[in-house]
């Protein structure tokens, strides 16, 4: 599923948390292609090999999970480049609402 | 019985219970409005935390599949069962982007289920009523899928015989497993998923680091593999498996991936997990903290080798009288390990595959009571109402399963949970692609639905059991040259194989488009979208949380 244009609707309430930034969410940023790297585990040809190896293990094998650690990473980067972006919530408050939550209780 | 196969029993039966109570006990777990709500019933008051989210969306999606069926497909095929591990490595950054935005739509409008979703996007029930009963069905093997894997540990520890019997121990775990659901609710999978996940870690870090060593590394266990896959099935005339993937079967494993990965979270349970986080930070986190299970699994497929190497066989099911290949980990664990920790593995296996039998049949049932009772029976049913039906319907589709289990054995286990993402993934243009645009016309989706659906049943259909050639629904790879358009064969004589879910996808998808173009043209209404743009990234601020919880009802 390719991201697409964000819809910013005209009922965005007025109210900005992001301080003059518009409410985006996650969906521009160009960071969000490094998503798209995890996908060359689909191009077969390029690592159905057995070697070298790895402790034993063929090639076919070592590399994909290898891959594990890649997907992981580019994940986390998209999570972390986009986690100060504002969203749209009914109230002001830009806190992390885990934080919100703990406070909460307290 | 063996004495060893005694002490395995007593622990296995002692760690069961000890679950079961668990399981009751979970019904005050963080408890706010009462279990006579479908919010509180079926999704726990949409309030999980970052670290209960990882174990029950973790115990929802690694089950019996991952620790049997996955091994299994190993051991008998070789490299293609690895499909399993880019599966769930590519899952995470295809849907991390579309999940964030169905969890604020579906918490802007206080969507329980993915027709839910569907209904207030295209405001029709009838788009809805496909949805939910594809999700229904879809899900229904991939229950019978746990049943295969418990029952494949209940056959091990010694509980064999033959006939209605050899099913029985079967029946009393899920009358446990349907009273504890049913009483609880989604809390009860989610503490015992707790369990669940650190039974599995200590069994399976032990087995991944014993077991190679105790078999001579690597090396000599995939030489074993390489020899064993090598030999010819003489029913055939072709090898049975190899270690490293084949000119027929690469685009076999690409497509196995691909799809996979793209159904697992049109799966109602998938998404009764991400719906009963209580953020978008909880389930941003996730993605990045899920893949920890994905190098469990690629580890523990490399088990079906070890079995080979350790010589193996499949223990011979007591009912069908044929070799059940479900058994292979099972039997490894007990052939290894000294009995009190081959009755912990088997313990942590059987609760593995209970945790996510009860997420499935909690989501199947509340997409019966919100897109198929409350739209077409009972319009003004209260939410106490609901709630009943939904329990009720947990009880029926477990029932369901079990007949499944007893009635159907497919020669792998797996094959009963990609013939279920044939099904699923004929809703990814109603649910995934309409998270982003409206584009695609209300008819053009039933009308792609209907095809892809009708293919994809049929190819299914055509497909011969691999082992003896003949028969029908005996897997979900298809050679290329069976593909026919009205009579014409695009793929000529191929021998290349692809996986059936992704042709019936791309089925589905062009007829959508084109049925789209027409009915734009002729100017056909499309329904009322009640959602708005901002909906879709929406989080939850702390102090309307309740009140968005309550109108959900």
């Amino acid at each position: 599923m390719p991201p697409t244009p964000p819809t910013s609707s005209p009922s965005t309430p007025p109210a900005d948390p992001g301080g003059g930034r518009r409410v985006t969410g996650a969906v521009l940023s160009p960071w969000n292609l490094l998503l798209l790297l995890p996908l060359v585990m689909l191009v077969t040809p390029w690592f159905n090999h057995t070697d070298p190896k790895l402790i034993g293990l063929p090639f076919f094998y070592w590399f994909q999970f290898a891959c594990v650690l890649l997907g992981v990473a580019c994940v986390w980067i998209v999570y972390a480049t986009t986690r100060r972006k504002p969203v749209n919530t009914v109230s002001a408050d830009r806190l992390d609402v885990d934080d919100l939550d703990e406070r909460g209780r307290a | 019985m063996t004495g060893a196969q005694v002490t395995e029993l007593i622990i296995f039966v002692v760690l069961f219970a000890a679950v079961a109570v668990l399981g009751f006990m979970a019904a005050r777990w963080k408890s706010g409005g009462g279990l006579h709500q479908l919010d509180e019933w079926g999704l726990a008051g949409r309030r999980f935390g970052s670290w209960v989210t990882w174990f029950l969306v973790g115990g929802d999606l690694y089950t019996a599949y991952t620790f049997v069926a996955v091994p299994a497909l190993v051991f008998g095929s070789g490299a293609v069962g690895f499909y399993a591990l880019p599966y769930t490595v590519i899952l995470y950054p295809i849907v991390f982007l579309p999940v964030l935005r169905l969890w604020s739509v579906s918490r802007s409008h206080g969507y329980v289920t993915p027709a839910d979703f569907v209904r207030g996007r295209y405001g029709s029930s009838l788009l809805a009523f496909l949805v939910a009963v594809t999700g229904i069905v879809a899900t229904m093997p991939y229950i019978a899928l746990q049943l295969a894997g418990l029952e494949a540990v209940l056959r091990t520890i010694g509980l064999n015989a033959g006939g209605w019997l050899g099913h029985l121990p079967l029946f009393i775990a899920f009358i446990i497993l349907a009273l504890y659901t049913y009483s609880s609710g989604l809390r009860a999978p989610a503490l015992i998923a707790f369990v669940k996940d650190i039974l599995i870690y200590a069994v399976i870090l032990v087995a991944v680091i014993y077991l190679p060593i105790h078999f001579g590394g690597w090396t000599s266990i995939l030489d074993a593999a390489s020899t064993k896959l090598a030999k010819v099935n003489p029913v055939t005339g072709k090898p049975t498996g190899s270690v490293l993937l084949t000119n027929t079967n690469q685009l076999q494993y690409a497509t196995l991936a691909l799809g996979s990965a793209l159904a697992l979270f049109l799966y109602p349970h998938s998404v009764t997990g991400v719906l009963a986080s209580k953020s978008r930070t909880v389930i941003k986190r996730n993605m990045v903290a899920l893949p920890a299970y994905s190098l469990l699994l690629g580890l523990l497929a490399l088990l079906g080798y070890v079995a080979i190497a350790a010589g193996i066989k499949p223990l011979t099911n007591g009912a069908t009288g044929k070799a059940d290949t479900n058994t292979i980990i099972p039997a490894l664990f007990g052939h290894t390990f000294p009995a009190w920790f081959a009755g912990i593995a088997f313990a942590a296996i059987g609760i593995g595959a209970l945790v996510p039998a009860a997420i499935m049949s909690i989501a199947a049932a509340n997409l019966w009571t919100r897109n198929i009772y409350k739209a077409f029976l009972r319009p003004s049913a209260t939410g106490e109402q609901e709630a009943r039906q939904a329990k009720i319907a947990s009880l029926v589709v477990k029932l369901g399963a079990v007949l499944f289990v007893v009635a159907i054995n497919p020669s792998f286990s797996i094959d009963l949970q990609l013939i279920g993402g044939v099904l699923i993934l004929q809703t990814l243009p109603s649910v995934a692609i309409s998270l982003y645009t409206r584009w695609l016309h209300l008819w053009g989706l039933v009308a792609g639905w209907v095809v892809g659906m009708g293919w994809g049943v049929y190819l299914l259909y055509i497909i011969p059991s691999p082992t003896t050639g003949t028969g029908h629904f005996g897997g979900s790879a298809l050679a290329l040259a069976k593909l026919s358009l009205f009579g014409w064969h695009p793929f000529g004589a191929s021998t290349v194989q692809i996986y059936v879910g992704m042709v019936a996808l791309i089925a589905n998808l062009v007829v959508a488009v084109v049925v789209t173009a027409v009915v734009r043209a002729v100017r056909v209404p499309g329904g009322h979208d009640e959602t708005a743009g901002s909906d879709y990234q929406a989080d939850a601020p702390r102090d309307t949380e309740r009140e968005l919880t309550t109108t959900a009802v």
